[in-house]
């Protein structure tokens, strides 16, 4: 069902813009993917992603400022719409539901 | 300043980028890749940063990222497409005049690039119609003598190679062996026709794809005494008679049974023959004591098939340990060996020996080089002459550019402009190349072996490919110009554009242009000069009215008493050769005073009637007499130069007579001593010591003194008489005159070449400078006008347009006669025996035609000018 499932990069995109607030730009959100996860997110990646979610409508987007770094081009600042929110939502309910499941002692052997 | 500044990502993928890029994520993506391109710089260099992000640019061409193509762009550009050739059609049909130059202009040269493009095409077809081609190798050989190494190799090898090739060498598949030789007069019943062809051994028809219409392709060639014959060969023995299984005789001597008939050979293999006589009947005639000796490469040719995937160079290798294994069999010889792609024979190594005409790989790239050098001047001098005009042009840009056209919108008008003025060229070059194509064939005999030139609709899908780029070429230039025009200004003031500020370079060019052409034209005039020198060159005897007739090996008696039975033959003599056409042969002498002192001298056998016949002037003693065929050989008759050079009685003539010599170490008496005259040919340095020995039955030709107007008739006559000595082989008569001039074939191909060469070369200047004197006219219109408001004479003027021109073809003119007349004075002629000086007339003959058409070319446009009325072009400014 397009539109409502996220893949785990995605979820990640997602809860990465929710995080950063009012800051949320592709380069920031590279930087802290690579902060949180450890492991290095690529430009067109991340890009490609962002693309995604704004075509499924989980995010919304509109230009800012321009800085001299970006040789005068616009930030595109990246918000979460409702619809990401209750999808992030549902993603979380269904691993809590999962985690709620799991007995304690049977983790503690493995 | 900040140094910040100037570190830039590169321009090349920022362009790229926005090229590819949707208008809408643009911005975002390139703000980006900017921050990490800063980000990059500081830590890990400037250098790495601008390749990561070209990398990075590249990596972000994704679907998503890609500009749709839209439909109205697509639609706006074809209907644009219709507009450009319209508006193209009207400039074209305006200025008639520049059109035709510019027509012209690349017609001519376009004409050499037609040829060249029909030479390739023809050269790489050769051989490709083997089946197998792509595996099929020849195996070279390369011939050393103690440490003389032959600067080239040769195209054949040794019949030992050939043996080892099939038994020593599992990546051979199957191995052709070919060898000269076979063939002569094919007797069937009544019938006797003279043909020419190779040995071959029974895997011929494996390695090569020649079909076999009639006999097995496996066994045809695997008796001795078979033959294999072309179609064209059966039908001239045969008619339209069966010939497989068919006995015939060669030569009056052996008998061979026709084994197979084979189709035609292909026009395009370089491999050529009228039969094939299995190359095994050679181990029983025992034609050559040396068959199998490991240094006899000279006339047996191997080509194998190698097995699929053969590691050639591993194959290489192999072969020079083979060869290295067999450097004792014969003392001081080694012999190197190689191997050749099929489809490289005709323009690969030039190789020494080939079985066949070849092009040789020098010939193909000085041909390349000269087309290339041609059409890239000849579309220099269109985007010369487009941009000379763009004074008349750029108000036009500059109303489209207002009106809203961009960059590739004026870009697309001019190049489309030049293809149009390229495809008209075409169809006169396509005329040029028709009339030109006999020339170039008969240019040299090899050629017209070589190459057909046949007009295929592959190759005329060349031509147009070609035309296509050619004005893509010459057009691109201008277009950018025009492109870049600044509408506003262009419209305020026409005088207000900067045209080409690389006009110091336009004028070095203008100056090696006409270097060219008048080299080439003062080439030709020297060239003709010794052409017609040699032709009437005094030989030191006659040979008007004489024709040679070559006897073929038929008997000379009957014939001879035939021949003057016709009342037009003065008289009759026999010659071993035919001197002064460059024929040698060659005999050792010595005098008996100083037996160490032994020479060669040039000899020729001859009968009684040949030294009157030809008018040889006797300086002491007296002429051969009448002799039976038996008598031992006693005396001879020398030339002054003998005299010289062995100093025989004080080299005084009279005393000469009677002294004795010893020719190839046989006593003979000197009885007549000749003055000078020339044996080899006119043009040779070789030495001139000749002797004239008497040898009825050595004799090869006839000298058939005529006396006769009608030429043509006579020369029926005796076809009639030969016709009945012998059937076979058609009479080969030809007047000694002519022969002469045969024999300079290659100096007239030069001469062809150089007048070609030079029609080309100042055509092609000659529109440079057409070029050149417009736009220096145009540009100084208002100055003109001025000058003449104020009170210059239209002669001032005209001098004063002109005088920038002449002193360019003055300097080219300086540079070009004292480096042709050096290169003929110092380095051709002096090669050359008995030449003629260089004549002021020859000298200046071209260069004089030269500068009067520039004249006439820049005093037609100054002189336009001059006459302009200054009121007309004052008020327009």
């Amino acid at each position: 069902m397009k539109g409502t499932n996220l893949g785990e990069f995605e979820e990640l995109v997602l809860l990465t813009i929710a995080a950063l607030m009012s800051e949320a730009y592709s380069v920031a959100i590279c930087d802290e993917l690579e902060k949180q996860t450890g492991r290095s997110a690529k430009l067109g990646v991340v890009h490609a992603v962002l693309n995604r979610l704004e075509e499924k409508g989980l995010v919304k987007s509109k230009l800012g400022e321009a800085t001299s770094t970006r040789g005068g081009k616009r930030k595109r600042y990246y918000s979460v719409t409702a619809a990401g929110k209750s999808a992030l939502l549902k993603a979380k309910e269904v691993r809590d539901n999962l985690w709620s499941m799991i007995p304690n002692m049977s983790l503690k052997n493995i | 300043m900040k140094p910040r500044k100037e570190i830039r990502p590169p321009r090349l993928a920022e362009k790229f980028l926005s090229w590819y890029c949707r208008p809408e994520l643009l911005e975002d993506l390139q703000g980006d890749l900017n921050e990490y391109f800063h980000r990059n710089a500081k830590s890990r260099g400037v250098l790495r940063a601008k390749l990561i992000y070209a990398i990075d640019v590249l990596k972000f061409l994704r679907l998503y990222t890609v500009r749709k193509p839209e439909f109205i762009n697509i639609l706006i550009n074809w209907i644009m497409l219709g507009s450009y050739v319209k508006t193209s059609g009207r400039s074209i049909l305006r200025n008639k005049l520049f059109s035709a130059i510019n027509i012209i202009g690349l017609a001519v040269s376009m004409s050499v690039g037609l040829l060249m493009i029909g030479i390739i095409s023809d050269i790489y077809s050769y051989d490709t119609f083997h089946e197998h081609h792509d595996r099929i190798y020849r195996i070279s050989s390369q011939y050393q003598w103690l440490e003389n190494k032959n600067d080239h190799g040769n195209a054949s090898n040794s019949m030992m190679v050939g043996k080892a090739m099939q038994e020593n060498f599992p990546e051979v598949e199957k191995t052709a062996v070919l060898h000269t030789g076979f063939g002569g007069d094919l007797q069937f019943g009544e019938t006797t026709v003279s043909l020419n062809g190779l040995w071959a051994n029974e895997s011929m028809f494996d390695v090569f794809s020649f079909t076999l219409l009639e006999g097995n392709p496996a066994t045809a060639l695997k008796q001795p005494f078979s033959i294999v014959l072309t179609e064209t060969s059966a039908h001239k023995l045969f008619g339209d008679g069966n010939a497989l299984g068919k006995t015939i005789t060669l030569n009056k001597d052996r008998q061979y049974t026709i084994t197979g008939i084979m189709k035609d050979i292909p026009k395009f293999s370089h491999i050529k023959f009228d039969l094939l006589g299995s190359l095994n009947t050679r181990e029983i005639t025992k034609e050559d004591d040396r068959e199998w000796d490991w240094d006899n490469v000279w006339s047996t040719y191997v080509y194998v098939l190698m097995q699929p995937g053969t590691d050639i160079e591993a194959f290489q290798s192999k072969l020079n340990a083979y060869a290295r294994q067999n450097d004792n069999l014969i003392p001081n010889v080694k012999v190197y060996l190689g191997c050749q792609p099929i489809t490289d024979i005709l323009v690969g190594e030039d190789l020494n020996n080939q079985i066949g005409p070849t092009f040789g790989k020098i010939t193909f790239w000085i041909f390349i080089a000269i087309t290339a050098v041609i059409l890239l001047s000849a579309a220099f001098n269109y985007t010369n002459l487009s941009i000379a005009r763009s004074l008349r042009r750029s108000r036009e840009v500059g109303v489209r550019k207002i009106i809203g056209a961009v960059k590739g919108h004026i870009i697309g008008q001019f190049v489309v402009e030049s293809i149009i003025i390229s495809l008209l060229a075409l169809v006169f070059a396509f005329g040029l190349f028709i009339l030109l194509k006999p020339h170039l064939l008969s240019l040299q005999g090899d050629l017209q072996e070589l190459l057909v030139l046949d007009i295929s609709p592959a190759l005329v899908g060349y031509f147009v490919l070609f035309a296509l780029m050619v004005g893509a070429l010459a057009g691109i230039m201008p277009a950018l110009f025009f492109s870049k025009i600044n509408a506003v200004k262009v419209l305020k003031d026409v005088s207000g554009i900067q045209v080409f500020r690389k006009i110091t370079m336009r004028k070095v060019l203008i100056v090696f242009q006409y270097c060219i052409s008048i080299i080439f034209i003062t080439s030709m005039f020297i060239l003709h000069k010794q052409y017609k020198h040699f032709l009437a060159f005094n030989l030191g005897f006659t040979t008007e009215n004489i024709v040679n007739v070559s006897l073929q090996g038929n008997k000379a008696d009957p014939i001879v008493d035939d021949l003057r039975a016709l009342p037009e033959v003065e008289n009759i003599s026999r010659s071993r050769l035919i001197t002064s056409t460059g024929n040698y042969w060659g005999a050792h002498l010595k005098t008996e005073k100083d037996p160490t002192d032994s020479a060669l001298v040039w000899h020729n056998f001859i009968d009684e009637n040949y030294l009157p016949l030809h008018d040889f002037k006797f300086l002491a003693g007296r002429n051969f007499e009448a002799k039976p065929d038996s008598a031992k050989e006693t005396e001879i008759i020398v030339n002054q130069n003998v005299l010289k050079r062995f100093n025989i009685a004080s080299q005084i003539p009279a005393d000469a007579i009677g002294e004795t010599v010893k020719l190839d170490n046989q006593k003979v008496t000197i009885i007549g001593v000749l003055s000078d005259f020339t044996y080899g040919k006119a043009d040779s340095k070789n030495s001139n010591e000749v002797i004239f020995r008497y040898g009825k039955k050595e004799a090869a030709y006839l000298n058939v003194k005529l006396q006769t107007h009608n030429r043509i008739e006579t020369q029926a006559k005796m076809e009639a008489i030969w016709k009945k000595h012998d059937s076979v082989h058609p009479m080969y008569a030809k007047l000694y005159t002519d022969q002469i001039r045969d024999s300079y074939d290659g100096l007239e191909a030069s001469i062809k070449l150089a007048t070609f060469m030079a029609a080309m070369a100042i055509c092609i200047s000659s529109l440079g400078l057409l070029g050149m004197v417009v736009f220096t006219t145009e540009t100084r219109l208002r100055e003109v006008s001025i000058r003449k408001v104020l009170g210059a004479s239209e002669g001032k003027l005209i001098f004063l347009l002109g005088r920038g021109f002449i002193v360019l073809l003055a300097i080219a003119s300086a540079i070009s006669l004292p480096v042709t007349y050096l290169f003929f004075d110092k380095i051709l002629l002096v090669q050359i025996g008995n030449h003629t000086s260089i004549a002021p007339f020859e000298m200046f003959a071209g260069v004089i035609g030269i500068l009067v058409l520039a004249g006439v070319l820049i005093g037609s446009q100054t002189f336009k000018v001059a006459r302009a009325n200054p009121a007309e072009v004052l008020k327009n400014e």
